[in-house]
């Protein structure tokens, strides 16, 4: 089975070369603008860019027409009269289920999962990532060993037991427990990306602190943690995105009162009563989409970053 | 785990309690969620629990049944062929835009965040963006039929044979950005100084790309297989968005499967065998990796 040091390399390889990505051209002398070859290479470019670009101008275009609109031509046609009727349905009217009070009821159960449960995942696999740097005991490099070779357990084989704790603790279909899922779910690969990033860091730093008589928490709140932003920055990205993201803990673990966006999006558009309405649903993803899209064009590089170290969570 | 220190490391004795009381959540989740849980799932596979799991075993029974079910079947042939596809044209076509975007181009941060952004995206925005795209009364087929192509016909998601590839287009739209991060990663930690001696010794570009540079990415080629493969045994939300396993069960997975058994049709047994071969697939896939790094890495130097 893989162990922690392939692991390792593998995210250390990823965290060595991840940050050259933003450089940019260097070197040779730029050839003539209108080569044949430029006009190749732009022209692949583009049209791959095209590519990738057309389904997010498709959502916008149907979410801003009304239904006629949609009914008669096709879905690439930009809209003849714009109207933001499908947005306000989408956010404040869409039903699912019994509830008609559209995404807005998803929207802040995400945001109510999500917080918790960034906060908590962050805050444990800190510590542990500090602990296993730096306070290593008999017994806690096989912990991890588990607990990354767990990160490749598919969750289905996991699912049904935590349904059975939750269940007999009493906070099964809650928020509460979806939080702790994700805090679990999300421990070994954060607590993977702290560790290295606390090992990288230089080790007579740790000695003077012990030295001069800091102890555990002393050492972690006052000297490791203002020495690690970007890599909480980083593990907040990856948490954020991937947690506001799932569906399959949320459709698992909560209740159609408690649906994260996610969720509630899916029965919006797939349920099978009623007229569809095609621009409500567009909308309506869009919606769904906005969260992970502001945080992916505004964190920029460290997007890149967080989720090549996190890759592994799938 | 008495208050023993570690060999070589004499300053910590017993006062290492603190790190063992923060690492009790990792602790906790290694032993009862990781090993318990996963221990828990497959033995029992080996009972005929129905609504609620109980301790009667019935040997392999449930995954006789399992790959008697048309639907399993066809759940594993659609995961293999679409692993495979999906492995396969990833690569390509990440390795490409990456060895494109290479060429000292201008706008390399423009492109970058268009390829990247869809893998910002949820599987289940992704597939309802393609549900929507694929759509035969409005999306592609209607479009090239009103354009004069009347017979044209691109139904994936409405047809049986092809469905599967109806999903791997989303699926490729979204992932292929990631890919080509780190394959251009790859490029960009090779030395500058290969190119130039290929350049001189008068090696074609796609020779030096196919016998130099692409083996000596190895590592990146062998982290990136990992990584989109692990991704695959899970895909999930991306079938439940475009299709729901349909028409009939023709784009049904595994993890589909599993979830439908233990939470739709009570049929927990089923649902934890099925879970099991999952893990087992998994294996097949880590194992290998392992032996790669540690085997084949070794020797190489």
């Amino acid at each position: 089975m893989a162990d922690v040091g392939t692991l390792n390399t593998t995210v250390a390889g990823i965290d060595a070369v991840a940050p050259r990505l933003g450089e940019g051209p260097s070197g040779a002398k730029p050839r003539p603008a209108l080569s044949s070859r430029n006009i190749m290479l732009y022209g692949t470019l583009t049209i791959a860019a095209l590519y990738y670009l057309l389904p997010l101008y498709v959502m916008v275009v149907t979410s801003l027409k009304g239904m006629p609109e949609i009914r008669l031509g096709n879905i690439f046609s930009p809209p003849m009269e714009i109207t933001f009727e499908p947005w306000v349905k989408a956010w404040a009217e869409a039903c699912t289920g019994l509830n008609c009070d559209g995404l807005s009821r998803g929207f802040w159960n995400s945001v109510r999962i999500t917080v918790p449960s960034v906060i908590i995942s962050i805050a444990i696999a800190s510590v542990n990532g500090y602990a296993l740097a730096n306070w290593r005991f008999r017994g806690s490099e096989l912990f991890f060993s588990i607990l990354i070779i767990g990160a490749f357990i598919p969750y289905q084989v996991m699912i049904y037991p935590i349904v059975i704790i939750l269940r007999e603790i009493g906070i099964y279909g809650t928020l509460t427990g979806l939080v702790i899922v994700h805090s679990i779910f999300g421990m070994p690969i954060l607590t993977l990306l702290f560790r290295n990033y606390f090992v990288s860091l230089p080790e007579e730093l740790f000695k003077a602190a012990r030295v001069d008589g800091a102890g555990f928490w002393q050492i972690f709140l006052k000297i490791m943690l203002p020495m690690s932003l970007p890599i909480f920055v980083v593990a907040m990205i990856l948490q954020v995105t991937g947690i506001w993201n799932d569906f399959l803990f949320g459709v698992v673990f909560t209740r159609p009162d408690t649906y994260p966006m996610t969720v509630q999006l899916n029965n919006i558009v797939n349920s099978v009563q009623g007229v569809k309405e095609y621009n409500v649903n567009m909308a309506a993803t869009i919606l769904t989409g906005l969260v992970p899209l502001i945080v992916y064009f505004v964190s920029g590089r460290l997007f890149v970053r967080g989720i090549a170290a996190g890759a592994v969570k799938g | 785990m008495t208050g023993q220190a570690q060999a070589g490391r004499p300053n910590k004795l017993l006062r290492n309690l603190n790190a063992k009381i923060a690492s009790i959540p990792m602790i906790l989740t290694a032993l009862v969620i990781f090993v318990g849980g996963t221990f828990w799932t497959v033995f029992y596979s080996f009972t005929n629990s129905k609504l609620l799991p109980r301790l009667s075993f019935v040997g392999i029974d449930q995954y006789e049944r399992l790959w008697a079910a048309p639907r399993w079947v066809t759940a594993i042939e659609n995961l293999a062929l679409y692993g495979v596809l999906s492995l396969i044209f990833s690569l390509v076509i990440g390795f490409m835009l990456a060895a494109l975007m290479d060429q000292k181009i201008r706008f390399e941060n423009t492109f970058r965040t268009i390829f990247l952004y869809p893998f910002a995206l949820s599987f289940i925005v992704t597939g309802l963006v393609w549900q929507w795209v694929l759509n035969p009364d409005f999306g592609i087929q209607s479009v090239v039929r009103s354009m004069g192509w009347t017979s044209f016909t691109f139904n994936p998601l409405y047809t049986p044979e092809i469905v599967i590839y109806g999903i791997l287009i989303a699926a490729l739209w979204q992932g292929t950005g990631l890919v080509m991060c780190l394959m251009l990663a790859g490029l960009r930690g090779i030395d500058e100084d290969i190119w130039k001696a290929a350049r001189v010794d008068g090696i074609p570009m796609w020779k030096t790309y196919l016998l130099i540079v692409i083996p000596m990415m190895r590592p990146v080629f062998i982290t990136t297989i990992v990584i989109i493969a692990s991704g695959i045994v899970k895909v999930y939300d991306l079938v439940v968005a475009q299709t729901s396993g349909g028409p009939g069960i023709s784009s049904e997975v595994p993890a589909k499967y599993v979830y439908d058994y233990m939470f739709q049709a009570q049929n927990l047994g089923q649902g934890f065998a099925a879970s099991t071969m999952m893990l087992v697939t998994v294996a097949i896939i880590i194992v290998p990796w392992a032996y790669l790094e540690f085997g084949g890495g070794r020797k190489r130097g």
